[in-house]
């Protein structure tokens, strides 16, 4: 519009960082995704199949079982974020947005996780919930498990570690919600809060009828946040129990499975076909929640807002 | 509510919030201060008195040396260095290119690219990663630092565009039209404008980093070997190593979490800033 002659200059701008994206991120996907969608022959060749690796994904007993196994435990790890972190982190937030001294020292202490990496967060925790260690086990003894087996060693059997490796998830990863959550709430024109504590309402009130509606926009972002880096995690799981996943893979998520199926593991060789199938399948489940939140959610929101 | 008792009641809130916080604040210090502790401690002390701080009989620095002794640790913090400096200024400086053309021209493709380019903000990188470990492979780029550099910087343009995009267009358009009229070039202009959005780019810089640094993933399927592991990366593989010599694993947790902290205090200002921009829908 501005100017007549081919604008190069807007090339020169767009086309490094267009470049490098296209070249390291979608095509990369669109090879993975083509690549599910054949299978190696034993003398290298690629054959096309189609759906063919998905549908064995699914049915067939070798598959299906570790994949819903995964895909299961990977929505157990996400319920328990979005019914922990994010209330907790919301809880923080409004705690924090109250103007009590020394709130910017809170908010960097809780934060602080969120920037280490989860392999020393995952390491640390293992150490500290280690029973060779045993910092445990006074607390242990005074609540009357002493000899409690699980409680004992909460990594080490299948009944508790998925749900103790979701806890430190959330003990790591809270500062995200608690900073957009009080991001939002400061945002909020503060007449509106005092006029509402003139006219005597208590701070439950005043959360429910004025904060909270402002900041619903948020909880759907923090929603969508949670869901894609929760059926992306991998870190986690393999830092604290290895690529096995263990015990008897009941830690095992999606992340953990696509690495296993890729690379291989104890005398199972890799399978770049079947990995990326997974990796297929990942994609699709994360599609479907950001369609979810954008089709159902936010424009549901729109509507409420005009 | 008389005045005294409104008072009362405040005072009452008041140290209900911070009793919260500073609860919360110590489940979030235990662990860190626990293993820092013990890191300083001889291994009777470490199992004997975990929750004591170390004394002059129980004070020991075994741990750091075994680490400094076995593990290459100087070489991996300076690969973690290279390859999160090196993708920062690369997604700040590309990033800013992409999102003043989206900002400021308007073309038939803009809306388009715009989408294309946001596109990544949504969806994981690592899904890609058997197209990404072929592409490398057949660049010959396996282990080697650059090929982290390409897939970091991949990573972090989306959101750095998109954020940058939001600032520029922000700027009021006296200042880009007064240097059109003096005849300043399109480039020349890119120059002038940038200091303007300097806070952005610390705050996008401040976001982009913390994945990188800390990520796990890549290193150990692009860039496994000795030569190229980041921090990340070695102590990973030298905590399951060591797994029975507790001075050690102490001490490389501790060594591992200090420059990730220092850095933390160093930026959490842009940081905070930068999620606080971000979630601005």
């Amino acid at each position: 519009m501005r100017r007549k002659p081919f604008p190069w200059h807007i090339t020169v701008f767009l086309a490094p960082a267009v470049l490098i994206y296209t070249l390291f991120m979608i095509y990369p996907m669109l090879a993975s995704l083509k690549f599910s969608l054949y299978q190696s022959l034993d003398d290298g060749r690629q054959v096309f199949v189609a759906f063919g690796n998905y549908i064995k994904l699914l049915t067939d007993p070798n598959w299906k079982e570790p994949f819903w196994n995964a895909f299961w435990n990977n929505v157990v790890f996400f319920v328990i974020h979005m019914s922990l972190q994010n209330p907790i982190g919301l809880l923080l937030a409004v705690l924090l947005a109250s103007n009590i001294r020394g709130a910017w020292i809170y908010r960097t202490i809780i934060f602080t996780p969120t920037i280490l990496s989860v392999v020393l967060v995952g390491f640390a925790w293992k150490l500290i919930l280690s029973p060779t260690w045993g910092i445990w086990f006074p607390l242990l003894d005074r609540l009357g498990l002493g000899d409690n087996e699980v409680a004992i060693a909460l990594l080490g059997n299948e009944s508790s570690a998925l749900i103790t490796l979701s806890l430190i998830s959330v003990w790591q990863n809270i500062g995200i919600p608690m900073m957009l959550f009080l991001a939002a709430l400061i945002r909020i024109p503060s007449e509106l809060i005092e006029a509402a504590q003139v006219d005597g309402a208590s701070s439950w009130r005043v959360f429910w009828r004025i904060q909270f509606p402002l900041i619903v926009p948020t909880v759907g972002i923090v929603a969508i946040l949670t869901f894609i880096g929760n059926f992306n995690a991998f870190d986690l799981i393999y830092a604290t129990q290895g690529a096995l996943a263990g015990p008897n893979y009941s830690t095992d998520i999606m992340g953990t499975f696509f690495f296993r199926t890729f690379f291989g593991f104890q005398l199972r060789p890799g399978d770049p076909n079947m990995g990326a199938t997974v990796a297929g399948m990942m994609l699709l489940i994360i599609l479907a929640g950001v369609l979810l939140y954008l089709y159902g959610w936010q424009r549901r929101m729109e509507e409420v807002q005009f | 509510m008389t005045g005294s008792r409104y008072r009362w009641f405040r005072v009452f809130k008041i140290s209900g919030i911070h009793a919260t916080l500073l609860a919360y604040s110590a489940l979030v210090l235990f662990p860190i201060l626990l293993v820092f502790m013990n890191s300083f401690k001889d291994q009777m002390a470490i199992f004997g008195e975990p929750l004591a701080p170390p004394t002059p009989e129980t004070f020991s620095v075994d741990g750091y040396k075994t680490l400094f002794e076995i593990a290459n640790f100087q070489h991996y913090f300076l690969n973690s260095l290279i390859v999160t400096t090196v993708s920062l200024v690369l997604i700040v400086f590309l990033g800013a290119m992409a999102g003043w053309a989206l900002a400021e021209y308007e073309f038939k493709l803009n809306t388009f690219m715009a989408i294309y380019l946001a596109l990544g903000i949504m969806v994981p990188i690592r899904l890609g990663t058997v197209g990404i470990l072929r592409l490398m492979a057949d660049w010959h780029l396996v282990n080697t630092l650059t090929a982290l550099i390409l897939v970091y910087t991949a990573m972090g343009l989306p959101l750095s565009i998109f954020i940058l995009s939001r600032f520029f267009a922000q700027l009021p358009p006296d200042f880009k039209d007064a240097a059109r009229i003096d005849g300043a070039s399109e480039y020349r202009i890119f120059t002038l404008v940038l200091p303007l959005v300097r806070p952005a780019l610390g705050t996008v810089a401040a976001i982009s980093m913390i994945p990188v640094w800390n990520d796990l993933w890549f290193p150990l399927i692009l860039a496994p070997s000795e030569k190229t592991k980041t921090i990340v990366l070695g102590a990973q593989v030298f905590l399951g190593q060591f797994l029975n010599d507790w001075q050690a694993v102490l001490a490389a947790l501790s060594l591992a979490m200090i420059p990730a902290i220092l850095l933390y205090m160093l930026f959490s200002k842009q940081l905070i800033r930068g999620l606080t921009a971000g979630a601005v829908k």
